[in-house]
């Protein structure tokens, strides 16, 4: 997958699981103020991402860190170039 | 203790037929049937009942996400009928946030369907890591009240009774009691469920759900009818909001009924077979609540499913306590048992008949069993003057309940 997949199959995703207008995502909306998640929809963006992409994440740490739709991009693709590794 | 009279102010309803009052009664006064036949029951295995009445023709996305995201479709269906209840009392979401609003809304149990959702998918693997965080806020039992009382903002008391079929009775009742008591002002009560296969097969494993009529839906349920065959199951949501008469008087609410009277018992006699003896302790229990004499009853409306045993107690204790003077009617012949909310939808219809003075008779009785016939069936186009009416509800597990609602009249 290239990057611009991978962002779209993340806003794609996001926007089934929370009803959310493709239009009002950018790389600097942040998912707490302007999209109104809250925790619970934290865990379950966890859910969805997962199976979104084949991978587990719940654990990592830097999950604690996203603020933005951006920092969810950066993630993902990290993780995926971290397992086409083979890391 | 202060005891204080407690009237309706706001109705609400999510029936088989669709949203909200008016179409509730236009179906009943018109003498529709929402009951169909799905094909669907008919591939699972042993289950011979494969009629039912659904919910069609609503939006829940009228329900923030927020809010929805934790709800089934029986808080869905509570949650759009408290928005027409207060709406119709002239209430906004902003009259829910004070500590004088409550909620008592039940179920059943909990979406069934969410469980068997949830354990499809965990028993390929085992796994949990699938499971979404709202889940449990769809099964827990207190699915409904909670999610009412999240939506509106309610902060006073918040409780959730579960008795299946007197559910919606009891909740208007313990309401009653505590408005009546003057520790709350005002509350949502009311009952919700939602359809599910695994319903109509605990009726049906106890021979007690309608199987003649698969190909003629419309043609049942038949209460008190002497080709009943037994319970349809359906779904839906019943809420009525009750307010103290000083709250009521004190903001100028058109007030629609008031609530008198309420009872319950248990009948420890048997966990699943009516008895005419716990009906009638239940119903004199009641009115001796209100302070009212039988005579003084204008209209009743049963309980009665249309099954072969529950129909015949029912119409027992009636005649037992009214003899054959006081008319009755079942309203499940037009939308089947909607369990949970029966109690509620059916006391909205009660009052709404109280208010229009016409009496909805039971539809598909065609020829009265002579075991139900000691009481005064709805003739059609019965229109009459109702000052106080009997709604009964009577659960499986040993549940009666019993309202008595007066027409108000500035007094």
């Amino acid at each position: 997958m290239t990057d611009q997949e991978i962002i779209e199959l993340v806003n794609s995703s996001l926007a089934e699981e929370f009803e959310l207008e493709l239009a009002d995502m950018t790389a600097e909306t942040t998912i707490y103020d302007d999209l109104g998640l809250d925790s619970l929809d934290t865990v379950d963006m966890v859910i969805v991402l997962e199976g979104a992409f084949s991978f587990k994440i719940r654990e990592e740490e830097a999950i604690r860190e996203i603020r933005t739709l951006g920092d969810i991009h950066a993630f993902v693709i990290g993780k995926k170039r971290q397992l086409e590794a083979g890391l | 203790m202060q005891i204080k009279r407690v009237v309706v102010t706001g109705m609400g309803a999510v029936s088989p037929f669709g949203r909200g009052v008016g179409l509730l009664m236009d179906s009943l006064d018109a003498g529709r049937s929402a009951v169909q036949s799905f094909p669907d029951l008919g591939d699972i295995g042993g289950l011979r009942s494969h009629v039912g009445a659904k919910v069609e023709g609503i939006d829940p996305k009228e329900i923030p996400r927020k809010f929805r995201r934790s709800m089934s479709d029986m808080s869905i269906f509570a949650t759009l009928a408290c928005y027409e209840a207060l709406e119709s009392a002239g209430l906004s979401l902003d009259d829910c946030t004070g500590p004088e609003m409550g909620v008592v809304i039940g179920s059943t149990i909990g979406s069934t369907q969410t469980t068997q959702d949830f354990f499809e998918d965990f028993l390929t693997d085992h796994s949990l890591e699938r499971m979404k965080s709202t889940v449990f806020f769809k099964i827990m039992n207190h699915s409904c009240a909670s999610n009412v009382a999240q939506a509106l903002g309610i902060k006073g008391r918040i409780l959730s009774p579960s008795s299946a079929c007197s559910t919606g009775c009891q909740a208007i009742g313990y309401g009653f009691e505590m408005i009546a008591l003057g520790k709350q002002q005002r509350m949502l009560c009311g009952g919700a469920d939602e359809f599910h296969p695994l319903t109509v097969a605990t009726f049906d494993v106890m021979h007690a759900a309608s199987t003649r009529y698969n190909a003629s839906p419309g043609c049942t349920p038949r209460p008190f009818d002497l080709d009943r065959d037994g319970v349809v199951c359906a779904e839906g949501s019943g809420i009525v909001l009750l307010e103290s008469l000083e709250s009521a008087q004190s903001r100028g609410a058109e007030i629609l009924a008031e609530v008198i009277g309420f009872a319950t018992v248990s009948d420890p006699s048997n966990i699943a077979n009516p008895n005419a003896d716990a009906m009638e302790r239940c119903m004199r229990l009641a009115l001796e609540d209100a302070g009212v004499d039988p005579g003084q009853i204008g209209y009743i409306n049963a309980h009665a499913t249309a099954t072969e045993q529950g129909d015949i107690a029912e119409s027992e204790a009636i005649a037992r306590i009214f003899g054959n003077r006081t008319p009755v009617s079942s309203l499940k012949g037009h939308m089947g048992h909607t369990m949970a909310a029966s109690g509620s939808l059916e006391t909205v219809a009660t009052i709404a008949m109280m208010r229009s003075g016409r009496l909805i008779p039971t539809l598909n009785l065609q020829r009265i069993d002579p075991s139900c016939a000691g009481i005064l069936h709805v003739a059609k186009d019965h229109k009459v003057t109702i000052d106080l009416a009997l709604k009964n509800n009577f659960a499986m597990g040993g549940v009666n309940s019993s309202l008595v609602l007066r027409r108000y009249k500035n007094d």
